[in-house]
């Protein structure tokens, strides 16, 4: 049943709640997946996000979420400068190409250390669900705790994780499990009702055969 | 959990009657339940919208310069201006006007809002509640437990019919927000449950049809003064609604009525900005406008 303050809420800045709050929720789901701080992140702008996204603040939206704020921020609108200041480039394009979703953006980050693509789509009223990560499809919506794995394809790898969650209390919502086709590299995405702490994390990512450990806050919508 | 849910107006006002509860009662233990938050929570909840209502009025009439795509400049301060002249008269009316144009030219310009029940609809809750509420003395708690009422509404609309442009057009959202902010008034002047429902099954009844055909697909034309003029609608609604007028056609058959009129709406009426005003030769000529200046 619909809730209450999905009726009367989110407190938001708008202009629109799939074209600026939705684009907040995966600049900050994309920034979350790269474990350092960017210098310089592109955008490509499908759809509707590519026609629209200067009167919808979308870009701005987008920046704000890479720097960590959340879709209440009065920041928002000044978040371009923002990213500036910090030493953050961020390049904006527009692409015609057929894609997802009518609201669909490509980021990809760069640090030091990483490099990381990542594609979003929105879906209305600030939800948003994470496509791919590095290529690799999946199907994130942020709406639980998420601790994303990536691992170089062995038996007894699933069990291997969900036992440190159990063995920490942590219930696992859902749970899934995808490869590339050469089958070597894998991917785990585990939803869990609790927040994780560094240490859990920490201890996934000594596992053998794990290669990087994400770990995405819910989005409180 | 399950016996406190209602899917039409009819069985939410049966339900408050048989557990001996006020409509937004029912709606607060609801949420209580369904969210695992406390009631004190719940309506500390609703509190914060409420102030930040009140604030995006504030900041409404207070921001400088125009709207993101520049189609809106401090309209509602013209509002504003033309009443301290004398020009137009001071009275509910031009207030809610004012106050729903504030609001909605605050959204697009990337203030921050409260979405009721949307981003492109959140000038009409915030104006009708703060106008009645002056008028008649309300208190905060009063306004909360209006809200309440008004999320019940939006709720049967939400599961019934719809409350996304995208799926409805604008009747979906302007019109609901019309509706919940009208019979929001009918319980704010205590109101019985049948008239809360009236009020709001007059206000989405004139709202029936209504495209969603935003030009250059911003949320600005027609959106910042249909919330104006709707604002208006949802008070007149209120005030048949408390004289003992009825909506010949029961309030739950008004909301089914709008969900089907809204399936069978084309598309180019729904957001997509392929029809109506947006597809008026001005309304392409302002769209190459946005695009050229703002690439």
């Amino acid at each position: 049943m619909t809730g209450v303050f999905d009726i009367i809420g989110p407190i938001m800045v708008g202009p629109s709640s799939s074209h600026t709050a939705g684009a907040v929720n995966i600049g900050r789901v994309a920034r979350q997946i790269l474990n350092c701080k960017p210098y310089r992140v592109e955008f490509t702008l499908y759809g509707s996000f590519a026609q629209t996204y200067k009167g919808h603040g979308t870009d701005r939206a987008l920046v704000a979420g890479i720097l960590g704020m959340t879709t209440d921020d009065p920041r928002i609108k000044n978040s371009l400068a923002i990213a500036k200041n910090e030493g953050i480039y961020c390049h904006f394009k527009g692409s015609s190409e057929p894609t997802y979703h009518p609201n669909t953006v490509r980021v990809g980050l760069n640090c030091i250390n990483e490099q990381f693509d990542v594609v979003g789509i929105s879906i209305g009223g600030g939800r948003i669900i994470i496509k791919e990560i590095d290529k690799v499809p999946v199907n994130i919506t942020g709406e639980y705790h998420t601790l994303i794995c990536s691992y170089t394809e062995r038996l007894g790898m699933v069990s291997k994780v969900s036992s440190v969650l159990a063995a920490k209390n942590i219930n696992i919502a859902f749970m899934k499990v995808s490869r590339d086709e050469a089958r070597e590299k894998a991917l785990m995405v585990v939803e869990v009702d609790e927040p994780l702490h560094d240490e859990i994390i920490e201890i996934i990512s000594r596992l053998n055969n794990i290669l990087h450990v994400k770990y995405i806050e819910k989005i409180e919508l | 959990m399950d016996k406190l849910k209602f899917h039409t107006l009819q069985d939410w006002e049966a339900l408050s009657r048989r557990l001996g509860l006020s409509l937004h009662e029912l709606v607060v233990k609801l949420e209580a339940f369904t969210s695992g938050k406390s009631e004190g929570v719940v309506k500390e909840k609703m509190l914060q919208n409420w102030l930040v209502m009140q604030q995006a009025i504030a900041d409404g009439f207070a921001k400088e310069g125009a709207t993101m795509g520049e189609l809106a400049d401090k309209e509602a301060l013209k509002l504003k201006n033309a009443v301290s002249k004398g020009i137009v008269r001071d009275d509910r009316l031009s207030k809610v006007c004012a106050r729903a144009l504030a609001v909605s030219e605050l959204n697009a310009a990337m203030g921050r809002i409260v979405a009721a029940p949307t981003a492109g609809s959140c000038g009409i809750l915030p104006a009708v509640l703060a106008t009645v509420g002056e008028d008649i003395n309300s208190t905060d708690d009063e306004i909360v437990d209006a809200l309440f009422v008004a999320a019940g509404i939006g709720i049967v609309i939400a599961e019934r019919a719809s409350i996304s442009g995208a799926e409805g057009g604008c009747q979906a959202e302007c019109g609901s927000a019309a509706a919940m902010a009208a019979g929001a008034v009918v319980y704010l002047y205590n109101g019985a449950p049948e008239q809360v429902f009236h009020g709001a099954a007059l206000a989405l009844k004139n709202t029936l049809g209504l495209v969603c055909d935003p030009v250059a697909g911003l949320v600005e034309v027609p959106c910042i003064k249909r919330n104006a003029i709707l604002a208006v609608q949802a008070l007149a609604a209120a005030d048949l609604a408390l004289a003992g007028v009825k909506s010949a056609i029961p309030p739950d058959e008004v909301i089914d009525a709008m969900g089907e009129i809204g399936r069978c709406m084309p598309a180019i009426y729904k957001e997509t900005a392929l029809g109506g005003l947006a597809a008026t030769p001005t309304g392409i000529k302002l769209k190459e406008r946005i695009a050229r200046e703002k690439s």
